[in-house]
């Protein structure tokens, strides 16, 4: 049991955020001290809450190359609607956020199981209208920070018990998916789909719903980190996290999400999403120009999607009863 | 099986075809596509006095062809079930590679080599990560993709290479005659080529055995791995290609030259009928696409309409043409 | 050995009865006007020829597929069954012919995906899930930590799982799906015995199998269907194998294999010590001309592996191997090809043929640099040898441009093994050449692998079936975990050895 846990995906990453963050303290130790570790979290936040939902695409055999230009268009909807209503409470503006993405999520979701059309194909479409619509209603103009209504932009940064909302909210998540995906039917559904999608149709599972489901989920994730981006960096415009759904895909393949489905946990799109944030956080730390970070973590994507397709590889059959013994 | 045979019992001979060819190109997608073409052809005219101008057209002609070479050799690779999504990224690293040798004070010639070359390592690196290593491409290709863009990144940072020679600029600005520009003919030539490569030879062939089915490929007798790294190698090899015409047309080389253009070769070949699941697809096909894509661009353009709701057009475009079909055939099942 | 002493049911109502069902698909009627009964205690057996319409019915059954017509009678009572929930719940189930199980789910997840017991806030109740587990698997008397992930498990506890899911829905009616297909000899023996546990629980079992020796040894009733149409059905110790091949059939089959006089000639293949890290060792043979060399053994032998590392698709095999006396180096499917040696598969429809392409197309594939010039395709020369060797197998289709996906499988067949002879090939395997096809064909094949050797070609034929074996080859090896364990000529070849050498006893 022990042995297993050891030889986990995810104990392997987080003993190379471990041994990441060790050399790094070597030569800068305030970078692993608790507050900028914390602070390290909470910019991270957002990449986790977005990993998470991808992770559960991913987990259906599909993927989500649309999470970003959700996250875009609903940040300027809400930075818009806050400053018609600026007195509109956040509780409503949070509410329309998630509903927001939800419907995009829904959206992509229909398009792959009535239509039946590749995942990749529908989000690439989606993205790219997604995008489109955010000119067409911002007309190409910024909200500015100024626009923006105080408790509109005070909502993620306000703290409790030390964090900040936006780290508390990636924690809630990362609790509450946990629990989705390993106590629930859609969880367990949501394996049985992109494992064996065939299996899965015979042991009374929608393969298609539970895809769909899954894209709501991502969608409804993008919506509400749509919000929190918006008002923690105070703007909005066309192009915010332009490119951000790498990252994401990034976070879960680092995380030891199987791009073929079926294999997956939160806590690994998690600490993907983390190594990232560490990695980005501890560039201009170390003194390395922030222009090397995408080549990292292009790097650590071949690194991670490499191991992985060798800790998955079928082992052929053993047949010979001598080959038995050394394994 | 009776019926429709009317050979004798004795010599069993099955007809080569039943419908023929004619019949069944007619049918197609790539007519259909045709049709498209045509429509948005005549709005064009009809919306803009200045769209049937000889010179405009041929400026029409540059928002596809770069893209389209990339598109002949992705289709192959999309139809043999692989894909680049790394293909934008190559030619910003192969873009930089010939800034990096305009600075160390190379001529044309060797220019053309250092972009072609670059291309090409990329494409080996592609396919060696998937036929060696065994990895997924869409997730191989997505780490490349910001591999190769970062290494532009690390070596320009915010900086341009500039200072390319003259005679450089004859790739994306030079005429071979009349309004015909060099991009074109070499659009033109790509795409004889590149329909003769799928269509008439046995590499070709052995793409659509391989995306229709790569294990009964192999046990065919078929070099799937050997048939797969070509196709990275020539994927990489016309990025390098339209590296070098984009470059020569801008005149300058920055890291997020050709940003996102992998969405859209990748739409412009699958809006040209290519199963983007492999097995299945047409290079005339793709090559209309280019057509209808720039067509589309251009007229919105003259329209004055801003470029990212072209986007929204293409992405509802490529949603649609798969859309549609499947929601028409479910609709005459009701 | 197998006491009949099931007592006559046949006054019980059945649990489950199909009445006038017909399903219908475009351009096929794949049930007309179809009926069976299951009994409660009582094992069922559904016998007919592949497309008669078995599987089918599983799928109505199991609420996969609508019926177009008829009626589902459920303990007398008519009853919909619109999804795969709404079957489980009226208590049906079924084991199906491939294990469809999920690897990274643990056991417990397996047998109870779908059902899982729940506790506070609807959320699954683990310990439930896996106490009911370690029950039902006890129960069926397998050894399985109901916590293990599945991929950590054999393909025999795979199946006892598989088992234990269908049981977990406290199911009334059970269907087994071609169950024995991938297990061993002895897993078979256990298999049998869970099922009269069953029996004695009281539940109706439908039982589906092509092999006769299973329906004759376990099934109390039979029902049969031919082309998608009730036949018959009835009590299976009234009947005899042959009335229920001619039931199955429609027509008379006695002489099932072709008679030839062998004109063996000389060396072709020599094999020398090959070996493999994990899957075979030390096999050694030779081939002559027009010979036909049986390879039989059980399932996970180790036969399969080996062929194809003869024909280069497994890498990493160590020894010689020479054809006409020339040490040859087989490093990919192209070198194997390129030398002689061809490999028809037992995995018609991922290995064998490439059903989204014609008909022309699948038989030129490994012979395009033959009827191309320069790596440039030359259609009329394609087609030519296409109809060459389409006559040659008497292919039955409308034309040379069908997509191969939509012929039936003997017809299938026979376009996989037209593409090898296209190359004309020294050597050629055939691997179970007749699984999964219908009687008329199988004997066609037989034929034709009778009239190749006659003309001088060198055949090796992996069988699992020993009327095949005995009916076909020349020579036979047998292989077990992965050795060569015997080699028997035609005159000493009888099941009884080739059983006791596969087996080890």
């Amino acid at each position: 049991m022990l042995r297993k846990l050891i030889t986990s995906r995810e104990a392997l990453l987080l003993g190379a955020i471990a041994v990441l963050l060790g050399l790094i303290s070597l030569r800068f130790p305030n970078f692993v001290a608790p507050s900028n570790l914390a602070s390290v979290f909470n910019d991270t936040s957002p990449l986790i809450l977005l990993a998470i939902g991808q992770m559960i695409v991913i987990l259906t055999k599909c993927i989500d190359l649309s999470v970003a230009a959700n996250l875009a268009l609903t940040g300027m909807v809400v930075a818009m609607i806050n400053v018609a209503f600026p007195n509109l409470p956040v509780a409503f503006i949070l509410i329309i956020a998630v509903m927001l993405g939800t419907l995009m999520g829904m959206v992509n979701g229909l398009l792959v199981w009535k239509l039946d059309i590749p995942p990749i194909v529908v989000t690439l479409g989606t993205m790219t209208i997604f995008r489109g619509i955010i000119f067409l209603i911002s007309d190409g103009k910024w909200v500015n920070s100024h626009e923006m209504s105080p408790a509109f932009k005070a909502f993620p940064r306000a703290e409790l018990f030390g964090l900040p909302v936006l780290s508390w909210i990636a924690i809630l998540a990362v609790i509450v998916f946990t629990i989705v995906m390993t106590r629930t039917t859609f969880g367990r559904a949501a394996y049985a789909a992109g494992g064996n999608s065939h299996a899965a149709t015979y042991a009374g599972i929608n393969v298609g719903r539970t895809q769909f489901v899954a894209f709501t989920l991502s969608g409804a994730l993008a919506g509400l980190t749509g919000y929190l981006w918006v008002s923690r960096y105070a703007v909005a415009y066309v192009d915010i996290a332009g490119g951000f759904e790498l990252d994401v895909v990034a976070a879960c393949v680092i995380g030891g999400v199987a791009i073929t489905g079926g294999i997956g946990t939160v806590g690994g799109a998690l600490l993907g999403a983390l190594f990232l944030g560490v990695i980005k956080n501890a560039l201009p730390v170390v003194n390395i120009s922030p222009f090397w970070q995408l080549a990292i973590s292009g790097a650590a994507i071949i690194i991670a999607v490499t191991l992985n397709a060798r800790a998955n590889r079928r082992k052929g059959r053993i047949i010979l009863k001598s080959a038995e013994q050394p394994a | 099986m009776s019926g429709s045979n009317t050979a004798t019992e004795v010599a069993n001979v099955i007809p080569d075809r039943i419908k023929s060819r004619l019949e069944q190109s007619l049918k197609s997608w790539e007519s259909l596509l045709m049709l498209v073409a045509i429509a948005i052809f005549i709005a064009n005219s009809f919306a803009s006095p200045y769209f049937l101008n000889a010179w405009n057209l041929s400026d029409a002609t540059f928002n596809f062809t770069e893209k389209a070479y990339i598109a002949f050799a992705l289709a192959l690779l999309i139809i043999a079930g692989e894909i680049d999504l790394s293909v934008a990224a190559i030619i910003a690293l192969a873009s930089t590679a010939m800034g990096a040798a305009v600075q160390a004070g190379a001529g044309t010639p060797v220019l053309v080599l250092v972009g072609l070359g670059t291309g090409l390592l990329c494409g080996a690196f592609n396919g060696l990560l998937v036929t060696r290593l065994g990895l997924p491409s869409i997730v191989a290709t997505i780490g490349t993709m910001s591999l190769f863009r970062g290494i532009s990144y690390i070596i320009l940072g915010d900086q341009a290479y500039r200072g390319y020679p003259a005679d450089f600029a004859f790739f994306g600005q030079g005429y071979v005659f009349w309004v015909i520009s060099f991009e074109f003919v070499l659009f033109v030539l790509l795409a004889i080529v590149y329909s003769i490569l799928l269509h008439k030879t046995n590499f070709g062939r052995a793409v659509y055995a391989i995306g229709n089915n790569p294990t009964g490929a192999l046990f065919s007798g078929i070099r799937v791995a050997r048939v797969k790294f070509i196709l990275f190698l020539l994927t990489g090899l016309m990025a390098g290609v339209a590296a070098i015409c984009l470059t020569s047309r801008l005149g300058s080389t920055r890291p997020s030259i050709a940003t996102g253009w992998e969405l859209e070769i990748v739409t412009m070949v699958v809006l040209g009928g290519v199963n983007i699941l492999g097995g299945s697809g047409t290079l005339p096909g793709v090559v209309i696409a280019a057509f209808v894509m720039g067509l589309v661009t251009f007229g919105l353009g003259l329209l004055n309409v801003p470029g990212i709701v072209m986007s929204i057009v293409i992405g509802a475009l490529l949603i649609g043409v798969i859309a549609l079909p499947r929601l028409w055939s479910k609709w005459k099942h009701r | 050995m197998h006491a009949t002493t099931t007592q006559s049911n046949s006054h019980q109502v059945p649990v489950l009865s199909l009445h006038g069902i017909t399903k219908i698909f475009p351009g096929v009627k794949a049930l007309d006007d179809v009926k069976l009964n299951l009994y409660p205690g009582e094992v069922t057996a559904l016998v007919g020829e592949n497309g008669a319409g078995k599987s089918t019915v599983v799928k109505i059954l199991t609420g996969i597929y609508q019926p177009d017509g008829g009626t589902i009678y459920v303990d007398g009572t008519a009853t919909h069954l619109p999804t795969a929930q709404a079957a489980a719940a009226m208590g049906i189930t079924a084991i199906h012919q491939e294990t469809v199980l999920f690897d990274e789910l643990s056991v417990a997840e397996n047998i109870f995906l779908g059902h899982a017991p729940r506790g506070v806030f609807g959320l699954i109740d683990r310990s439930a899930m896996v106490r009911k587990a370690a029950e039902i698997l006890k129960s069926i008397g397998a050894e399985i930590d109901p916590a293990q992930r599945l991929r950590d498990l054999g393909i025999a506890n795979k199946h006892l799982v598989a088992i234990a899911r269908a049981l977990s829905t406290d199911a009334r009616v059970v269907i087994m799906d071609e169950p024995t297909a991938a297990l061993s000899h002895k897993e078979i023996q256990e298999l049998y015995e869970l099922v009269e546990k069953l029996k004695a629980q009281n539940k109706a079992i439908l039982f589906i199998s092509h092999k006769f020796d299973e329906i004759f040894h376990i099934a109390d009733r039979f029902t049969v269907y031919r082309d998608g149409q009730f036949v018959a059905d009835g009590r299976v110790d009234e009947i005899n194998e042959g009335e229920l091949v001619k039931m199955m059939v429609g027509r008379n089959v006695n002489q099932i294999f072709p008679t030839r006089v062998p004109n063996i000639g000389k060396d072709v293949l020599e094999v020398d010590n090959m070996s493999h890290p994990t899957e075979f060792a030390g096999i050694s043979f030779t081939l002559r001309r027009g010979e036909i060399l049986g390879f039989y053994g059980l399932v996970g032998a180790g036969r399969s592996e080996f062929m194809q590392s003869l024909f280069g698709i497994t890498h990493a095999a160590t020894g010689t191997i020479k054809i006409d006396g020339e040490p040859i180096t087989i490093r990919s499917s192209a070198d194997a090809t390129q030398a002689g040696i061809v490999y028809v598969p037992e995995d018609r429809g991922t290995q064998g043929a490439i059903t989204a392409l014609p008909i022309f197309q699948n038989i030129t594939l490994p012979s395009l640099k033959q009827t191309s010039k320069n790596g440039f395709i030359r259609l009329a020369e394609e087609f030519a040898l296409a109809r060459e060797y389409t006559q040659r197998l008497d292919l039955r289709a409308a034309s040379l441009d069908t997509l191969t996906g939509n012929l039936s499988g003997g017809n299938q067949q026979k376009v996989v093994i037209a593409k090898w002879l296209a190359t004309q090939p020294k050597v050629i395997i055939l691997d179970e050449p007749t699984k999964g096809i219908d009687i008329g064909s199988k004997a066609a094949v037989h034929e034709f692998m009778a009239e190749l050797a006659a003309q001088g070609l060198a055949v090796i034929m992996v069988s699992s079936e020993i009327p095949e074996i005995i009916g076909m080859s020349d020579r036979v090896i047998v292989m077990r975990e992965g050795r060569r364990v015997a080699e028997i000529s035609r005159s000493e070849l009888t099941p009884e050895t080739l059983v006791r050498h596969a087996a080890g006893i």
